[in-house]
């Protein structure tokens, strides 16, 4: 049911862990199935240095958030932002239908690290 | 790799016995048992045949065995037949909230059109309390259905008890025991149950046959309208080749029950205490003694369960999961929660169910791979206490 690149996000994740002191954290919650998802950023120069993932949910859930990582490891923050699950599901080679709700989990918990990084920085320069 | 195949309570393999005894109905004995040339009466007789297996299986009268599509149509005649039947005498129905869904879905939809059905809770174990029966029966009480051992928790219900009280109230009792059948003994007489719903491939019989037994007298209406087969409860042809598979399995079981279900058991006690020495935050659901031979069942805290099978399976081991994750409903299985998990502990259920040809090197493999598995998902979790990972 998932393609060879899903199970390869599954089996070898990249990216697992927490970032200390990071720049930005993003927790969602799955209001589907319940699953949880966290990311964690290192900023700098605008450019997302480091980014790291942990997550409790099945195999699609796992393999998105190690896709998502990888796809804007090194990119700005902008880049990052622009990124949605539909890109996230096409570079896995495609979801299975019952699945695409796990895409949207990956993709949420980076735009929320994001935003909670942007929040930071507006704190800091007041 | 080693292929370890652990989910026999979803479908098992079948017997080379039983595969042997339908072959000829496969290719030459062609007749249709309704016909009066000698293919047909052998055909004919050979059902019967198989009617008597069953019925032994069980401590049942030959005359008594209807045969089936499987288990859940059994499920399916039984609770409409009967509520069809006897919707003149009361509308209510007894039944509880960890039915496999062939009968809840069934249930829900006598609820539909006007019955009332009482779904009785279960403890932590998955056991019903008898006195919730008795409580729950009303004057317009028609049937009872309680699944004799549960598909995923394995816990084997009093049905002793729950029967005589059905009895005692003269309301039809019928149970569900697709995965006791063969595995635990039945006598139908002493336990006072008036329907019953078993399946072939739980057997190690063939998939797509299966039976229901309705005590003689018993006032019930078919599903089908079709010919006068499986006594005008079950028109069309008979699925001959299956009949035959289910009597050689039913035949079998019953020789080989003490030995299947002390190998089993020991099997199962030694994967659970293997599991449950080598593994923290994990814990058995189901009751520990009063369940099926051979069903372990676990949450493991902190992961999901199709991530776990997902990973079983890359180690060569089939199992299943009572997750979310893995229903196609995305809601987690209504048994785990009828016990009391919460949605995160339901997520991590794993359930291993063992069969006649695991042995203790299987156990072994499994101990082997599950704590590394475990670790690892865990070491990806964000629920893992910093502490654990
Ligand atoms: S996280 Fe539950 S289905 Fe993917």
């Amino acid at each position: 049911m998932y393609t060879e690149k899903v199970m390869d996000h599954f089996m070898h994740p990249r990216n697992v862990g927490e970032i200390d002191n990071p720049d930005g954290v993003g927790q969602v919650g799955n209001p589907v199935c319940g699953d949880i998802m966290k990311m964690s950023l290192r900023i700098k120069d605008d450019r997302i240095e480091d980014i790291k993932f942990k997550t409790f949910g099945c195999g699609a859930a796992i393999a998105t958030s190690s896709m998502v990582t990888e796809l804007v490891k090194g990119k700005t923050v902008a880049e990052a932002l622009a990124l949605n699950n539909r890109m996230v599901a096409e570079a896995l080679g495609g979801l299975p239908c019952k699945k695409m709700h796990c895409s949207n989990l990956a993709a949420d918990a980076l735009h929320a690290a994001i935003a909670d990084y942007k929040e930071k920085q507006v704190q800091a320069s007041r | 790799m080693r292929n370890v195949y652990l989910d026999h309570a979803a479908t098992t393999a079948v017997h080379p016995k039983v595969l042997e005894s339908m072959l000829p109905y496969l290719q030459d004995k062609l007749g249709n048992p309704s016909s009066i040339y000698s293919s047909g009466r052998e055909a004919k007789a050979a059902v019967e045949t198989a009617r008597a297996q069953v019925a032994a299986l069980i401590n049942a009268q030959p005359d008594e065995i209807i045969f089936t599509s499987g288990g859940t149509e059994a499920d399916n005649l039984a609770l409409t037949g009967v509520a069809t039947a006897l919707s003149q005498q009361g509308r209510h129905i007894i039944t509880s909230r960890i039915e496999h869904h062939a009968v809840l879905h069934t249930a829900e939809e006598l609820e539909r059109k006007g019955f009332q059905v009482t779904y009785l809770p279960v403890d932590p174990d998955g056991l019903i309390n008898p006195d919730l029966l008795e409580q729950a029966l009303t004057p317009e009480t028609i049937m009872v259905s309680i699944i004799f051992a549960n598909n995923e928790i394995g816990t084997i219900e009093p049905i002793d008890r729950l029967a005589k009280i059905a009895k005692k109230h003269g309301v039809i009792f019928h149970t569900d025991a697709v995965q006791a059948v063969g595995n635990i003994p039945i006598d139908v007489e002493e336990l006072n149950i008036d329907l019953l719903s078993l399946s072939g491939h739980k057997i190690y019989g063939p998939k797509g046959i299966g039976a229901l037994y309705v005590r003689r007298g018993m006032n019930i209406k078919p599903l089908m309208q079709g010919g006068s087969q499986e006594r005008k409860l079950r028109p069309g042809t008979e699925n001959v080749p299956g009949i035959v598979g289910l009597g050689k399995a039913a035949e079998l079981a019953r020789i080989e029950l003490p030995a299947r279900s002390a190998h089993l058991t020991e099997l199962r006690d030694y994967l659970i205490d293997g599991v449950l020495s080598s593994i923290a935050h994990v814990r058995l659901n189901g009751h520990r003694t009063l369940r099926l031979p051979g069903n372990a069942n676990f949450s493991f805290e902190f992961i999901e369960g199709e991530s776990l099978l997902l990973s079983l399976d890359m180690a060569g081991i089939a199992a299943s999961s009572g997750s979310a994750c893995t229903s196609g409903s995305l809601d987690p299985s209504h048994v785990l929660m009828a016990i009391g998990l919460s949605h995160e502990v339901a997520h991590g259920s794993l359930r291993l169910t063992l069969g006649r040809e695991n042995n203790k090197e299987d156990v072994d493999y499994v101990l082997s791979v599950l704590p590394d598995i475990v670790g690892r998902l865990r070491a990806m979790s964000p629920l893992t206490p910093a502490k654990e990972a």
